[in-house]
């Protein structure tokens, strides 16, 4: 068979007949092909490019160059077209064979092997995370105090505005959405005692955990991540300092310190928030005071900062490790930081979970 | 194959034993041999490059010998202690205070001065009082010629400061063998020549073992006493040394085609 092109063949011209060609192309298996340029005012790379593609096309299919075979067959083709084909047909590596596509189970093993490989990285993580902490009697001079205070200053003071208002505002949501049902049954007054339990036991720690994933946990991970394409982990690593005491540990220590005060300051935004709601409701002011005492114990508000200080440590434990596994190229900063706040969030969700049912059991 | 024609002649200290050795060393990423059979020695004293083309495995080769990177066959000894033998890590950790390390960015830590980048080492490692520590390290940045830009952050200084407090920070607890990644990419030549001249008065001054990465010509000339040229091999072929010996030499009279190529920037048909 014999393709024929006329008019330019640049990128515009190559682009209107590319699946076209290629489709007579694949159709015309059963002969050999000849591609006809005598009609051709101009022809570039990517022209050649379409060119050297249909022929690889046609090959793949089961076809074969006309004439003696030895090679494609252009007709009336110039000197230049015909080597712009075979700079085409040679940086394209169309005389190679083309890659298959792996089967679906490698493809699944490939998958698998990848989550067991994060499997595994976690879990080595922990574990140095546990020898770090074990040595850090003999590295003491590794964990800088100064830095220590500026990561639970970075996650903790300067997150306090945002916090505050989030708790507010929630308990300003909350306190309205339930006093729509709780009317019904006359029972607005316990508005406070929902708010408050809710706040308490399980909202406060979660939000804080939360605001710290996508606040504090992706910024652990792009510090951390920024370091290790400057090759500054690497430095650290020659210089014999333990990146584990030295990044990790005072990150992991600051997030632990600042969630029962983050999860603190929410709760009482919140409480604020719903007193704000109760006010307008007309009710006194000692009256909400009274119904969240009696609605709150110690255990709730413990439990609760028990829970953030756990929350605080696996979304920093996230943060870093998704920091320290940075690859290499412009993206993989980008990709760390958003590894570490969908990190940082699903496990917090699963850890309340798991402390949703240990409390159950205990009768907490 | 290792060009055999050009030997350098033996510098004095050649006579003692070698600070750094490579057996064999081979570097593989899955199914890709970069390089295999790498085998040199480093004397005391020596300002040792390797050099050879983009992709070649220069930067991996000198991770290997600071221990970041164990190699996939071979053994390599730095400073007397087998890094890729049983026991290396206890060896990789003892090793590493006897070498700095200036990776091409300089690596600098960007939430510290240049001094207290410098001082971070004498703090961990040092019973240095605060003051004197201060002392030492502003020598450091003295010996670098960065005295004035000890209060600077690294954000605010240009590439070839970087790289100098790179070196200044290496030198901080005076190891005896010195790694350089590519200390002149990027730097203009004036800069570039600057460094040169920094590192030959460090060796002179310190008397320190300079291992040095780098594919620039002008310096390789300036600054190395012996080399080793890698080369990425052919397609589908494992990559590895081929020419060893004194640079002024290898230029002069080696018959290897890249060899030549890469020392009168010759065009080399691809493979």
């Amino acid at each position: 068979m014999v393709l024929t092109f006329a008019g330019r063949l640049d990128a515009a011209g190559a682009g209107d007949v590319w699946d076209a060609a290629h489709e007579a192309a694949r159709q015309g298996a059963g002969t050999g092909l000849a591609i006809d340029l005598a009609g051709v005012s101009f022809i570039d790379l990517a022209g050649a490019t379409l060119l050297a593609s249909v022929q690889a096309a046609h090959v793949a299919a089961g076809g074969g160059a006309a004439g003696d075979g030895s090679g494609p067959d252009l007709r009336g083709a110039d000197s230049r077209a015909r080597a712009l084909f075979a700079r085409a047909c040679q940086a394209g590596g169309y005389a190679r064979p083309p890659k298959r596509p792996p089967p679906p189970d490698a493809t699944m093993r490939v998958v698998c092997g990848a989550a067991l490989t994060a499997l595994t990285g976690g879990i080595a993580f922990l574990g140095e995370v546990a020898v770090a902490s074990v040595r850090l009697p003999a590295r003491r001079r590794m964990l800088r105090m100064q830095d220590l205070l500026r990561y639970a200053d970075q996650a903790g003071v300067r997150s306090l505005p945002l916090v505050a208002l989030l708790g507010y505002l929630m308990g300003l949501i909350l306190a309205f959405q339930s006093a729509i049902p709780l009317r019904r049954f006359g029972a607005d007054l316990f508005v406070a005692n929902l708010v408050a339990i809710s706040l308490i036991r399980e909202l406060g720690p979660l939000l804080a955990a939360v605001i710290l994933a996508g606040r504090t946990g992706s910024a652990f991970a792009a510090e951390i991540g920024t370091m290790k394409v400057n090759e500054e982990v690497d430095a650290m690593t020659t210089m014999g300092l333990d990146p584990m005491t030295m990044l990790v540990l005072p990150r992991l220590v600051a997030a632990m310190l600042v969630m029962p005060v983050m999860t603190l300051a929410l709760e009482l935004a919140g409480l604020a928030g719903m007193a704000t709601v109760m006010s307008a409701f007309n009710f006194p002011l000692v009256a909400i005071l009274r119904q969240v005492q009696g609605a709150v114990t110690a255990v709730d508000l413990f439990g609760g900062l028990f829970k953030a200080v756990c929350f605080g440590s696996a979304v920093a434990a996230i943060g870093c490790r998704a920091g320290l596994a940075t690859g290499v190229g412009p993206r993989a900063v980008g990709l760390s930081a958003t590894a570490a706040v969908v990190g940082g969030i699903v496990s917090t969700i699963l850890l309340d979970g798991v402390f949703a049912l240990l409390f159950y059991r205990l009768g907490l | 194959m290792t060009d055999p024609s050009p030997q350098a002649a033996p510098a004095p200290a050649r006579a003692t034993a070698p600070i750094i050795t490579a057996d064999g060393v081979a570097q593989r990423f899955g199914s890709r041999t970069i390089f295999r059979d790498v085998t040199f020695a480093v004397a005391p004293g020596e300002v040792f490059v390797i050099l050879g083309g983009s992709g070649c495995g220069k930067s991996t080769l000198m991770k290997q010998l600071i221990g970041l990177r164990p190699p996939t066959a071979g053994h390599i000894v730095v400073a007397g202690r087998d890094i890729t033998g049983p026991g290396a890590d206890a060896a990789r950790a003892a090793m590493r205070r006897s070498i700095g390390v200036m990776f091409q960015s300089g690596a600098l830590f960007g939430s510290m001065t240049l001094l207290e980048n410098v001082m971070l080492p004498l703090e961990v490692f040092t019973d240095l009082p605060p003051h004197a520590r201060e002392e030492v390290a502003r020598v450091k940045l003295g010996l670098v010629g960065l005295a004035d830009a000890a209060g600077l952050m690294p954000a605010e200084i240009s590439g070839g400061m970087a790289k100098r407090a790179g070196i200044a920070r290496a030198m901080a607890l005076d190891p005896p063998i010195l790694f350089l990644d590519e200390p002149s990419a990027g730097l203009d030549p004036i800069t570039s020549a600057g460094l040169d001249r920094l590192i030959l008065d460090l060796r002179t001054d310190l008397g320190a073992t300079f291992v040095v990465v780098t594919h620039e010509l002008q310096s390789i000339l300036a600054i190395a006493d012996r080399c080793i040229m890698l080369d990425r091999g052919a397609f589908g072929d494992a990559g590895g040394m081929i020419a060893e010996g004194d640079p002024r030499r290898l230029r002069a009279e080696s018959t290897h085609p890249i060899v030549h190529a890469f020392f009168h920037r010759e065009m080399v048909a691809a493979a």
